[in-house]
């Protein structure tokens, strides 16, 4: 048996998804955008996935735009914006613990000369709102902040960016990276005051390839409620937002894999207990402490093993079957950049696991990681 | 059109009588090699093997790359097959080298005349070659210093073959000709060149590579394969050995003392390699040192891993520096795969302050607190055999 527990960087697809997909490829492969049955039949494909994935987001199935996952969805919100704003302003904010999808094409604007502030994040790796309020001036034309942060869970106060932005009467666009929290939380972009909302497909039991941005009000012919530009040119599909022949398979297994999620509610309860007993058995190894806080989302358990650095017992852990991150899967090898903006000592950073739960976790896994952990702590020898 | 590549032998035209024996292993070489791309026609004649594709649709530019990596060339080109008729030669010269010719605007014939019954002596085809290239390409000029191109003209025994400028090729000893050597390989940007190195002077490789798991991941050891099959274009298939080592660096940093580990562990290394190059025909060691560049390559360090072993230990970069030995990783392709972030054994442990001027005896009796000899062979008995080719992969 295995116990996968890095769910955070891909989960298993669901048999919901895998049907669905097998079928787009094997029956239903015409492109959408053909007029004849065979590209009709395919484009009701994407039209089910969209509906399913704007009944989650309680919106509407036109403010949602099929890319090819979740960084494309943060690049074309956030370069897509600033392209469209840049008359506007120039300021841009973002949180100091955002992921590299939102980190690098932030950085690339700020070498073209936009003014870029990185919020703070405290010894929880939570931003400030008074922070976000002070940041924001007229000259803003962009906010981009996470619902949730890939390493150590951490809510953030998303909803606390149109307060910011009605007080100045800045036309800043609001983008919030929800790739970590789609599916495991509620979420109502309409509700949180988000204008752009990025999600993927392979964090919630979807196949790789495909992820979605959601666009309050739709975009149609460079006609839109918010301020956005494409960045990639040449087709009408996605309502020329995001152009390019659809990969049907992939968005047919995306809208299987969100129809297929459990009730957020109930799931949680459950993830909850899973947390608290994984907790009660990190406390019972010993030399354990958690760099997740107390209200993190509970499917992301960050923890230190006190004195063993995390590429051993990663390693230690994975030839027995056993798989969290050392650190997080999309910057392998390098030290943690959220961990250290929270203010965490180098030992703290150098020893860090990320452990992350799905809707398919069990009890079992956990068993197994706890063993593996205490195994490993006896046997492998300290590092530098 | 009748194409084929000559490859012009290097050093061992230099060799007496058993020549013959380096030209057939350099033959046996080039057909393994070539075999991908199809069947070959090989033959040697005058410090020349001329390869010639069965096909007529042969990928010949594949086939130059690959015949450029081949030790124990000094040159190549791609060359046309014609008949020892200067008509014939006139009129299909132009025409052959014409998309050479326009892209250039100076030339120079050069012509080799080896068959001497030919009736026009080399000054005679130059000449007369070279003004009817000017006719034909009237843009050109002839240069006979510093030419863009040289026309070569070659007249030998059974025909003649028209080429452009000569490539360099990869120089060296045909592969295997001066036995065998088994290299001690961690990941890093010096032991890949040092690999290369022996193997250009004719050596055919075995690898052996000391994981460490959990210390050391499964990136570590797909480096270093990536890193063989890069050689191996060059070398041929490498014998490849992975040592399991994590209980030898354990027991070191449990016994030893710090700073000592790092020159223990080396001599752990070089004896172990010893017992596989032992057991595999290797008549030496190769490893990637260079006076002066760590603590655990002083001449004092190096005399204590020298100790280890009675068997040669070829250490080519050893006088070479740090940005010769990158320029050499580039030139050969290994840099960027040696620049991958990963754990190696090497860095396993390593001591805050590691003794520069270890002393042998020192060094053997902090040793003598382990089974050396049980360690060793265990470690050279667990380790687990591949072959990596990087032409079939």
């Amino acid at each position: 048996m295995e116990a996968y527990l890095d769910n955070c960087a891909t989960t298993q697809v669901c048999p919901e998804a895998v049907s669905a997909l097998s079928d787009a490829v094997l029956k239903n492969w015409g492109n959408p955008s053909s007029l004849y049955k065979k590209g009709n039949e395919a484009l009701a494909i994407l039209d089910g996935a969209r509906l399913s994935i704007a009944k989650r987001l309680s919106c509407g199935a036109d403010e949602i735009f099929f890319t090819s996952g979740g960084t494309e969805s943060n690049s074309l919100a956030i370069l897509g914006a600033a392209a469209a704003m840049k008359r506007g302003g120039n300021r841009i904010i973002i949180s100091s613990v955002e992921h590299p999808s939102v980190e690098g094409p932030v950085s690339h604007l700020e070498a073209d000369g936009f003014e870029v502030i990185r919020l703070r994040a405290d010894s929880e790796g939570r931003i400030s709102e008074d922070d976000l309020f002070r940041a924001v001036n007229s000259k803003t034309v962009l906010i981009s902040i996470m619902a949730v942060n890939n390493e150590v869970g951490t809510i953030q106060p998303v909803e606390a960016a149109r307060r910011a932005v009605a007080r100045v009467r800045s036309g800043a666009v609001i983008h919030c990276d929800a790739i970590q929290a789609f599916g495991k939380i509620d979420l109502k972009p309409s509700a949180m005051g988000v204008d752009l909302m990025s999600i993927s497909s392979h964090k919630i039991h979807g196949p790789k390839g495909a992820g979605a941005l959601y666009v309050r009000g739709g975009y149609k012919n460079n006609r839109s409620f918010v301020k956005i530009s494409p960045c990639v040119f040449g087709g009408l599909q996605e309502r020329t937002l995001r152009p390019g022949t659809e990969p049907v398979p992939a968005i047919a297994g995306f809208g299987a894999a969100v129809s297929a999620l459990p009730d957020t509610r109930g799931e949680l309860g459950r993830i909850y207990a899973l947390r608290e007993y994984l907790l009660r058995g990190l406390g019972s190894v010993g030399g354990i402490v958690p760099n997740s806080p107390d209200d993190a989302l509970p499917y992301i358990v960050n923890i230190s093993v006190l004195g063993i650095n995390s590429e051993p017992m990663m390693n230690f852990l994975s030839s027995r079957g056993v798989y969290v991150s050392s650190g997080s899967a999309c910057s392998k090898g390098m030290k943690s950049r959220v961990l250290k903006n929270m203010g965490l000592s180098g030992d703290r950073i150098s020893s860090a696991l990320r452990i992350s739960f799905s809707r398919f976790t069990k009890t079992e896994e956990i068993d197994m990681l706890i063993s593996g952990l205490r195994d490993g702590k006896n046997s492998i020898r300290r590092g530098r | 059109m009748n194409e084929v590549i000559l490859l012009k032998n290097g050093e061992i035209v230099l060799k007496g009588l058993n020549r013959r024996k380096f030209e057939d292993m350099l033959i046996k070489t080039t057909r393994r090699r070539l075999s991908a791309l199809g069947e070959w026609r090989l033959t040697a004649a005058q410090s020349t093997i001329i390869a010639k594709p069965s096909d007529e649709g042969t990928d010949l530019d594949a086939a130059v790359s690959i015949c450029r990596k081949i030790f124990g060339f000094a040159g190549l080109s791609r060359a046309l097959t014609l008949p020892k008729d200067f008509e014939a030669i006139l009129s299909a010269t132009g025409s052959y080298l014409s998309d050479e010719l326009s892209s250039v605007s100076t030339f120079k014939v050069c012509a080799k005349r080896s068959d001497k019954k030919f009736p026009l002596t080399s000054p005679e085809i130059c000449s007369i070659l070279g003004n009817r290239l000017l006719e034909e390409h009237p843009h050109l000029s002839v240069d006979v210093h510093n030419p863009d191109i040289v026309v070569n003209i070659e007249i030998r025994d059974d025909a003649a073959f028209v080429h452009g400028t000569q490539l360099k090729g990869a120089g060296g000893m045909p592969t295997g000709s001066s036995g065998k050597a088994a290299v001690l390989i961690s990941g890093g940007i010096d032991s890949p060149v040092a690999a290369w190195m022996m193997a250009k002077r004719g050596l055919q490789l075995t690898a052996v590579h000391f994981a460490s798991p959990p210390y050391t991941g499964e990136r570590a050891e797909m480096k270093v394969r990536s890193l063989l099959e890069k050689i191996s274009l060059y070398s041929g298939p490498i014998s490849f050995f992975t040592v399991p080592f994590t209980e030898i660096q354990e027991q070191i940093k449990d016994n030893c003392p710090e700073e000592l580990s790092t020159v223990i562990m080396r001599r752990f290394m070089m004896k172990i390699s010893a017992v596989i190059a032992a057991d595999n025909d290797c008549g030496a060691l190769i490893t990637g040192e260079s006076v002066g560049q760590v603590a655990s390559q002083t001449l004092h360090a190096l005399a204590c891993t020298d100790a280890a072993v009675s068997m040669p230990v070829f250490r080519p970069l050893i006088g070479m520096d740090k940005d010769e030995v990158v320029a050499a990783a580039r030139r050969i392709g290994t840099f960027d795969i040696s620049v991958l972030p990963y754990e190696d054994c090497c860095t396993v442990f390593t001591p805050k302050h590691p003794r520069t001027r270890p002393k042998l005896k020192y060094v053997e009796s902090a040793e003598s607190a382990l089974d050396t000899d049980k360690l060793v062979n265990d470690a050279a008995d667990g380790a687990q055999r591949s072959v990596i080719d990087g032409l079939r992969m």
